[in-house]
């Protein structure tokens, strides 16, 4: 049974179709990697499985709850097992890095503050910023944000793990260990993950599945070997890096001319 | 003139869905505001609201005292330049007295609150929201609504009162000294006087109109922060709004609840 199966779901900016019918189903204990171009959806699906956000069709639901439809302590019970990475980080800037990965543990568990610590120490330690728990995000990179943003969401030890392009300015040694962290991750407490990412290596790396996103639908789900053997000209050209189709140039031409036939026309 | 019609409608419509999404969130949040109570609330919940009251009450001291001290000498001042017309200075008392409690002391207070904490408020919860800290706290499986909102609510229904009753105090310490200094009337006397002149149904008074006014002041300033769409831009035009909607509210609030004791107490 799938974990995470998100259905038909629809979701609409101002009239603009970002989602348009996509289907996903994710297995527990599976690292599913979520690829496609910058502004092709990928923030606005997790949005949806987060349940931040109505979608105007559709449902999706987490272990067996329909979250578009239940009530918010279901929905917040559901919750309790994810561990989210936003693409932004969305640190708590009030806090410092220690306080931001022990709030969940401080007030969602009953353990003792020595042992909370701890915890928080180890988080930390695992994506490399032991040293730096005293720092309030202001004080750290880009980076750093982007790591610290993962020692969060590992905070309570989730069942799914959710990451918008963790590596996203990382440098490739750190974001090499983050991979590793996945899959240790994966390997030991059978966690699921769905992570974004642009980095192919990367996906190629961790991934058990490939979902790739295109114009709000799903072009290819299947395993890294499908996944390299898909012939769709698209996943072909997000694969093989191939720069956008020169169809663009003419349009750009024509519409350079109508903009200076109507300045011409004007006076 | 249909045009005038339409606009003045549309502005209606508009202001009237502002305070229809007022009253939601109002209940929403006296419901959340259990969990910032002591003893039967949630701890953390407590103590941000404490701070709060510190931020909202300890730190405008020096200047709502110091507005206090000038609007006394100045009520006592334009009405003396009147009433000695009458030889009828020693009712200065009696207007400072009565004036500063029922009226000037909270009003005062009300407009030097929501400048100083309403905005801080919107600008607050606004830039959480630009952030995403504030979707950061529901995927945590917080209500913002309890997390963020409630400690403002209670720290602004505590404070604001306390701050009524010191700027009262300064009201009217400052039409002593003037009285001292123009009639050289002692100033314990003149505190004499001033106890006979208030009556326990001006204190009632005030102390319905404050917390009254600081409900405006906390709802007014997290809906406008909640309402931030976009980015830091959107966040100033945020704070400006809160300052402005919130002054205004509590000026019509304080005319309402004024007619309403001046017939209450004709009765
Ligand atoms: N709050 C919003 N209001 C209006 N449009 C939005 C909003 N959020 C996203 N969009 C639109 O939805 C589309 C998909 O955005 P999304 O953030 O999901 O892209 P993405 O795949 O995550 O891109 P990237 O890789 O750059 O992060 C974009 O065209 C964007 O303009
Ligand atoms: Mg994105």
């Amino acid at each position: 049974m799938s974990i995470i199966s998100v259905r038909d779901l629809a979701v609409e900016y101002d009239g603009r179709r970002v989602l348009d019918g996509l289907n996903l189903d994710i297995e527990p204990g599976q690292i599913t990697v979520l690829l496609g171009g910058s502004g092709s959806g990928k923030s606005t699906l997790l949005r949806q499985i987060l349940g931040l956000e109505h979608p105007k069709s559709g449902s999706v639901s987490i272990k067996g709850t329909d979250i578009t439809r239940c009530s918010q302590a279901d929905l917040n019970k559901v919750r309790r097992s994810l561990g989210v990475a936003f693409q932004s980080a969305a640190l708590f800037n009030s806090l410092s890095l220690e306080d931001n990965v022990a709030l969940t543990l401080r007030e969602h568990t009953a353990l003792a503050p020595s042992i909370i610590d701890l915890i928080v120490w180890m988080k930390l330690a695992v994506v490399g910023l032991a040293d730096f728990g005293k720092l309030h995000p202001q004080e750290l990179s880009g980076g750093m944000k982007k790591r610290a943003a993962v020692a969060r969401a590992l905070a309570m030890d989730p069942e799914i793990l959710v990451l918008d392009e963790p590596s996203a300015g990382l440098d490739p040694i750190v974001a090499a260990e983050l991979d590793e962290l996945i899959l240790f991750l994966k390997g030991t407490f059978q966690i699921t993950a769905l992570v974004v990412t642009h980095e192919l290596d990367s996906a190629f790396r961790i991934a058990d599945r490939i979902a790739m996103l295109f114009d709000g639908r799903l072009l290819a789900v299947g395993t890294k070997d499908e996944i390299r053997a898909n012939q769709h000209p698209r996943v072909r050209q997000f694969l093989d890096r191939v720069p956008g189709s020169p169809v663009h140039m003419p349009a750009l031409a024509s519409y350079l001319e109508r903009y200076v036939q109507s300045k011409e026309a004007k006076p | 003139m249909a045009n005038l019609l339409e606009i003045a409608g549309r502005e209606t419509l508009s202001q009237l869905d502002y305070v229809g999404s007022l009253n939601i969130q109002l209940w929403a949040t006296l419901r959340g505001m259990r969990a910032a109570l002591p003893l039967v609330g949630n701890r953390h919940r407590w103590r941000a609201a404490v701070h709060q009251m510190l931020e909202i009450g300890v730190d405008a001291l020096p200047m709502v005292a110091l507005m206090a001290v000038c609007s006394g000498f100045i009520l006592a001042m334009q009405g003396a330049s009147e009433l000695r017309r009458f030889g009828a200075l020693h009712y200065v008392i009696d207007l400072v007295a009565v004036g500063f409690t029922r009226e000037l002391g909270p009003l005062l207070t009300a407009i030097a609150v929501s400048g100083r904490s309403g905005s801080a408020f919107a600008a607050e919860i606004g830039t959480m929201k630009v952030t995403e800290e504030i979707d950061a706290l529901k995927v945590m499986a917080f209500e913002p609504v309890e997390f963020v909102l409630a400690p403002k609510y209670l720290a602004a229904l505590v404070a604001v009162p306390c701050l009524s009753i010191v700027a009262a105090f300064f009201g009217i310490l400052a039409g002593g000294l003037f009285m001292f200094f123009s009639t050289h009337l002692g100033l314990l006397l003149y505190l004499r006087y001033v106890l006979t002149s208030i009556e326990l149904r001006d204190v009632v008074a005030a102390m319905i109109k404050s917390l009254a006014f600081a409900t405006i002041i906390a709802h007014v300033g997290c809906l406008e922060g909640l309402r931030v769409r976009g980015g830091p831009d959107a966040v100033g035009r945020s704070t400006t709004s809160a300052v402005v909607r919130s002054t205004f509210l509590v000026i019509v609030a304080d005319a309402i609840f004024t007619t309403i004791f001046y017939f209450v107490g004709k009765a």
